[in-house]
């Protein structure tokens, strides 16, 4: 496919062609939404279907307990993965998304909930032994801090390290790690100029 | 270790040590009867002991600092990230196919597998049908590349318990799965072998001639390596009731793949989550009651047998046709996201896809296996010993490439 891009108009373009746009649809009414609905009322912001995933957005606070239940109640035993999405200019900034998988129903469902820079989000460890290193994972590359998280430390990255990587505003290249190479040419404390041209963000 | 005494031969050796034991006493009446035990002797109970990242055992660049009290471990920190190379940072930066290559750096012995999932996210998100020729290829690359992985998995394991004969077995049929690959699409290792949509190559001229022979091949090699390891004794001790973890725990601590089904949860996304054609394929998912180190050995040699019969099958079914759906020039996905995964050899491979209409994806997060599986390495090595902790990074099958990305 790359080649092909670099290359646009060089051949007759392929027939019958996109695919149908697919448009993700209202999921309020899915029991799993409503079993969590019944059981907290307020954690509940919005939920929709998309390719066969449901998704549920929860308010932050209750994160944990919509957790809990989830595992409890509706048997999603098995943590996949949680990690964050960075948006940028939206509020809150930070999105949190949590893959929770059930044996029982060989399903998976895709909680969210939203936190602003700074805010503390409430750990799942206590709930899914497995979520411990992903939470370390989000916190070392986003900077999302958990309460209650048994060991809240970086993973990928070192003690120390200044920055966090996945955030939209971390500059591609690197930043100032304590390394100053070439003085001369790269300004106090290493990493490119503010105002070097390279200096490129992910869009 | 078990300390029941495997056999007869096994407990004659017992008594000849004893009376070994018993004779050189008798020789040296001199002697201190017994040694104080080296703890009380230096006045030290516990201590820290650094192991890796530069060790042979721990396959890669794994760093674990141990608490141990003489060879007994009492508590394992394992400290990752030595090979972080910010792949996930990487993918938002470049187009979705630009995507494809890096992923080849995950699993870096699995490549195949590691492209699968990525196309297969790609593909959920755009809604793209995979022509069928397209898709048994693709399987067959898969379960190539899973016997791959099981290879260099028992060749290493078994080097790194003093079981030095299997490598050279294992690596030699290995080193014909690399040539195949390398007549498909040129590269061993880091195979870049699927595009969104589909393949990039048609196969070549006689390709299914040789691996149809390299299977029918496989069991009586496959047989080889059992001969060596399965009732071999010193493997039995070193492996046999290691690192036991029961099915609740193991998904409690999200444990996926051959780890899961040797302690007897019967769940491969090959049969729960079919992909491609997995369905309407015949296999038997392997699985083992015991959970121990022994078990995860057996049934991944299972899986290379299953493996072999998909790939057979496959084989069977292929007819010419398309290798490419229709798929549009410039990939811009609706702003949507989807989580897709595979069974790849060591666990659910999954990748979730975050687009916001353009043609580079906004976020895409890889949910290693690896990652996941080595977390609960402090679990299994508890009470071990040192020597047992290095059976037990081996057995869950981890590469540093996945783990750090």
């Amino acid at each position: 496919m790359a080649e092909e891009e670099q290359t646009p108009g060089a051949e007759k373009p392929r027939e019958a062609a996109r695919p149908v746009k697919r448009e993700a649809t209202d999921a309020s009414g899915h029991p799993w939404v409503r079993s969590i609905r019944a059981a907290m009322p307020d954690a509940v912001v919005s939920a929709k279907e998309f390719a066969g995933e449901v998704t549920v957005v929860v308010a932050r606070e209750s994160i944990a307990r919509v957790a809990r239940h989830l595992k409890d109640a509706e048997d999603f035993k098995y943590c996949v993965d949680v990690t964050a999405v960075d948006w940028k200019t939206r509020e809150p900034r930070f999105e949190l998304v949590y893959h929770l998988y059930s044996f029982s129903k060989n399903d998976r469902i895709r909680v969210k909930c939203g936190a602003a820079d700074g805010e503390e989000v409430p750990s799942i460890a206590g709930v899914y032994l497995a979520a411990n290193w992903c939470e370390r994972e989000t916190y070392d590359m986003f900077g999302i801090r958990f309460s209650g998280h048994p060991d809240l430390r970086r993973i990928l990255t070192w003690d120390g390290f200044n920055g966090y990587p996945l955030r939209k505003d971390f500059p591609l290249e690197g930043i100032d790690t304590g390394a100053a190479i070439y003085p001369e040419e790269w300004p106090e404390g290493g990493g490119p100029p503010k105002n070097d041209p390279n200096r490129r963000f992910v869009p | 270790m078990s300390d029941e005494p495997i056999s007869q031969a096994e407990k004659d050796e017992a008594v000849y040590f004893a009376e070994r034991a018993k004779a050189q006493g008798a020789a040296s009446p001199g002697a201190a009867p017994e040694a104080p035990a080296a703890h009380t002797l230096f006045d030290v109970q516990e201590m820290e002991l650094n192991f890796g990242p530069q060790h042979p055992s721990t396959h890669g660049v794994l760093r674990l600092v141990l608490k141990v009290d003489g060879e007994k471990i009492l508590e394992v920190k394992p400290d990752v990230g030595y090979l972080h190379r910010g792949t996930e940072k990487l993918f938002e930066t470049e187009t979705y196919p630009m995507g494809i290559p890096h992923t080849d750096r995950l699993d870096y012995i699995a490549a195949a597998t590691n492209n699968h999932a990525f196309c297969l996210a790609v593909e959920k998100l755009l809604g793209v049908e995979i022509p069928r020729r397209a898709q048994l290829i693709r399987v067959i690359l898969d379960e190539l590349q899973r016997i791959s992985s099981h290879l260099v998995w028992l060749g290493t394991s078994g080097i790194d318990l003093g079981a030095v004969t299997p490598f050279w077995y294992a690596f030699r049929e290995r080193e014909q799965i690399l040539d195949f690959f390398e007549e498909y699409c040129g590269a061993r290792l880091t195979l870049h072998c699927m595009r969104i949509g589909g393949l990039p190559f048609d196969l070549t001229p006689g390709w299914t001639d040789r691996v149809s022979e390299f299977i029918s091949d496989l069991p009586a090699r496959i047989d080889d390596y059992e001969q060596l390891l399965t009732d071999n004794r010193i493997w039995k001790r070193r492996t046999v009731g290691v690192g036991v973890i029961s099915g609740e725990e193991c998904i409690e601590w999200g444990l996926t793949g051959p780890v899961l089904r040797a302690s007897g949860v019967e769940w491969d996304l090959r049969r729960a989550k079919p992909y491609e054609c997995y369905e309407e394929l015949d296999f038997v998912v392997p699985t083992r009651q015991g959970g121990d180190t022994y078990d995860r050995y057996i049934v991944r040699v299972q899986e290379m047998r299953q493996s072999a019969r998909i790939v057979r099958q496959c084989l069977d079914r292929l007819e010419p046709g398309e290798i490419r759906g229709k798929v549009p020039r410039v990939i811009k996905p609706v702003a949507e996201e989807v989580y897709a995964s595979i069974e790849a050899p060591k666990g659910e491979l999954g990748f979730y896809c975050v687009s916001n209409g353009t043609n580079k994806p906004y976020r895409m997060h890889v949910r290693p296996p690896s990652f996941i599986n080595l977390q609960a390495l402090p679990r299994l090595a508890k009470g071990h010993l040192v020597s047992d902790l290095v059976a037990l990074i081996g057995t869950i099958d981890i590469v540093l490439g996945e783990v750090d990305r």
